[in-house]
């Protein structure tokens, strides 16, 4: 039978075939962090279950950290990263704790560590799980209870997704990159295009990402919705992965799809006129390149979708008909288990050199890990930053949910790298715009949405 | 979990599409390391908007949404704030999937309904707000004469009506998994990290 890539990976970890109906699958590789896991460690102790394979579950400290130098004060916070702490010693879990100098955002230290591999499932308490894709794991992000399920079975009862091909068409034009395709990608697709489905990614533009780009396209599958993102390994993923330190060589010869191999569903999205993507709503669907203006909520058809926009421009403060790059900003994120790979902080580097964070706005750069913060200041991209303006920190998932001190004030507009444009997301009345790292460091020194391959 | 055989109750209704779950519960509500209690920030931001639909019907027992509802994160205390609150079932055209998942395995029913229901059901409780939505028949039923047959999968429907533990039952297949587990090798190495 020809077979999809998502096929081969599910049914090689299929502990039982439910077929259409239930099935159990194995999981290779549990991530757990402090935010989504102390219910579940609780509910282990209650019943006196033990974690049954330690050796595929590894924890760390991200959501909450503080990003600043110094002790944290946030006396829930750190109530929280204590009980990970002693969780994680009872039920003898790894954990690369704040200041170990392996700790990061999740879906950064598990490909970094070579922990994540083609061919092997991967699930996490977090929706952004869906990054793990991008080394063609499945990989999707599970609740609470389901945490508790795989530390007690090391197994997840499932239905068999359906799959999605989203086929990139056309060769990025220069000065694009990943977080552009995925946010056209969502675009068209819409915030529930992809629901109950996993998406294979495919085309040369997807080939010609680097690891970092394509982690960026997976990480933000579920904001179209669905289960998880994939992409076939190949030499970009054997280069990533070679010489990291729990790596594992096995054969992946077979980790493709199948020619002839059917998927559910199969989109297109043109690349090639590709311009670079600013959302200007609140999910991650009302996006536009930056040549346009605001929508009119007029131009909807249906009731619903027009009602959205209107209660969207109303929260963002927007008015139709305005360019984009009108907008004026306040503060600037450039992090994020999308943006906040030692990539990401090169692109908006390159952006920020010789120039100057504009009057008035505050802008932060959180790198996705202390191995990216290590390496980025090997390269000299903090005095880069610092230079122009911005603020360094250590790693952390910081304002992309602002779980965290680093939150928008009411009413602040900010040009942010991370995947959630919602409501009060990075704060109570924030007022979020997704785009690339490149486009933030643009927005910064503009202290406007400006077309970055105008600065280059 | 509380097993759900059948839920009678008021009917609030919130109908707008894509609802994620960081405005059922927002972030700052998920440094706590308990599981009940969250229901008193149900909708945190929104309720503090005086024509907040929910406002209506204080005492719902069961949400009435648009498609798409639950999208977003993953995190499960949007379906533990829900249930605290007092809702044990939602009625959407449509679910985010993890969400979906979450509900079940907090005993809170999520049941699709077909688009073209929702302005029936609406119709309904503004006539007269109670709804039955019966887990064991799959039926949701209006005192006014109102019956809607749904589709609901087997396993959710018999963990929600027998308030069953999925771990539980999952262990109790230990051969299998035991099996599985003895011809599968390891495919990365934690302890190669220093």
């Amino acid at each position: 039978m020809k077979r999809t890539l998502f096929r081969k990976i599910w049914d090689a970890h299929l502990v039982a075939d439910g077929g259409e109906g239930q099935s159990l699958l194995w999981v290779d590789l549990h991530l757990v962090h402090e935010v989504t896991s102390p219910q579940a460690f609780e509910s282990l102790r209650a019943a006196g279950r033990p974690v049954r394979r330690t050796d595929l579950t590894v924890a760390t400290m991200d959501h909450n950290v503080p990003t600043t130098e110094g002790p944290i004060t946030d006396p829930l916070a750190k109530q929280q990263l204590d009980a990970l702490r002693t969780n994680c010693e009872e039920f003898g879990v790894r954990l690369f704790a704040t200041g170990s100098g392996r700790e990061g955002i999740v879906h950064v230290i598990g490909p970094e560590l070579g922990l994540s591999q083609p061919g092997m499932t991967i699930v996490c308490g977090d929706s952004h799980t869906s990054t793990h894709g991008a080394v063609g794991a499945l990989a999707f992000g599970i609740g609470t209870s389901e945490v508790e399920h795989v530390l007690a079975t090391q197994t997840l009862p499932q239905f068999r997704p359906r799959t999605m091909q989203v086929e990139f068409v056309g060769a990025l034009p220069f000065g694009l990159t990943a977080k552009d395709m995925v946010l056209a990608a969502i675009g068209e697709l819409g915030v529930a295009g992809g629901q109950g489905h996993v998406l294979e990614y495919t085309g040369e533009a997807i080939r010609g990402l680097s690891m970092e780009g394509r982690m960026t396209v997976c990480n933000m599958s579920i904001e179209a919705g669905a289960r998880a993102g994939l992409i076939a390994p190949d030499e970009t993923t054997l280069s990533y992965l070679s010489g990291r330190p729990a790596f594992v060589e096995s054969d992946w010869s077979d980790l493709h799809t199948d020619d002839g191999a059917e998927y559910d569903a199969v989109r297109a999205v043109d690349v090639s006129r590709l311009a670079p993507q600013v959302t200007w709503g609140t999910n991650p669907g009302m996006v536009a390149p930056i040549d346009a203006v605001v929508p009119d909520p007029a131009e909807y058809d249906e009731d619903d979708a027009r009602a959205a926009v209107e209660r969207a421009l109303r929260y963002m403060d927007l008015t139709p008909g305005t360019p984009l790059r009108d907008i004026r900003i306040d503060k600037v994120f450039i992090g994020s288990c999308t943006n906040a790979r030692i990539e990401d902080l090169r692109a908006a580097a390159r952006v920020a050199e010789g120039r100057r964070v504009a009057e008035g706005v505050h802008a932060i750069v959180v790198p996705g890990s202390a191995e990216v913060k290590r390496q980025a200041e090997d390269e000299g991209l903090r005095e880069v930053f610092e230079r122009a303006g911005f603020e360094w920190r250590r790693a952390g998932c910081s304002m992309c949910l602002g779980m965290n001190p680093d939150i928008l004030q009411p009413g602040e507009r900010c040009a942010s790298t991370s995947n959630r444009n919602f409501e009060g997301r990075q704060g109570a009345g924030g007022r979020t715009h997704l785009l690339s790292p490149a486009m933030a460091a643009a927005a910064a020194v503009a202290g406007r949405f400006a077309d970055v391959r105008e600065l280059a | 979990m509380r097993p759900l055989r059948s839920v009678t109750g008021a009917v609030a209704v919130l109908d707008r599409p894509d609802v994620d779950t960081d405005q059922i519960i927002p972030k700052q509500f998920l440094k706590r390391i308990e599981r009940a209690g969250y229901g008193e920030f149900l909708f945190f931001d929104w309720m503090k908007d005086p024509d907040f639909e929910l406002h209506r019907t204080p005492d719902a027992a069961i949400l009435l949404a648009g498609r798409n509802f639950g999208c977003g994160s993953s995190r499960e205390h949007a379906a533990w704030a829900l249930e605290d609150r007092g809702f044990r079932a939602v009625l959407a055209p449509s679910f985010g999937d993890i969400f979906r998942q979450n509900a079940i395995n907090s005993g809170l029913a999520p049941v699709a309904v077909p688009p073209e229901w929702l302005a029936q059901l609406k119709d309904a409780v503004a006539a007269r707000n109670e709804l039955t939505v019966d887990l064991e028949t799959l039926r949701i039923t209006h005192p006014d004469g109102l019956e809607l047959a749904f589709d609901f999968d087997a396993h959710a429907q018999e963990t929600l009506v027998n308030g069953l533990d999925d771990v539980a039952r999952t262990l109790q297949r230990e051969d299998e998994i035991a099996a599985f587990e003895a011809t599968y090798a390891r495919r990365f190495d934690l302890a190669r990290i220093p």
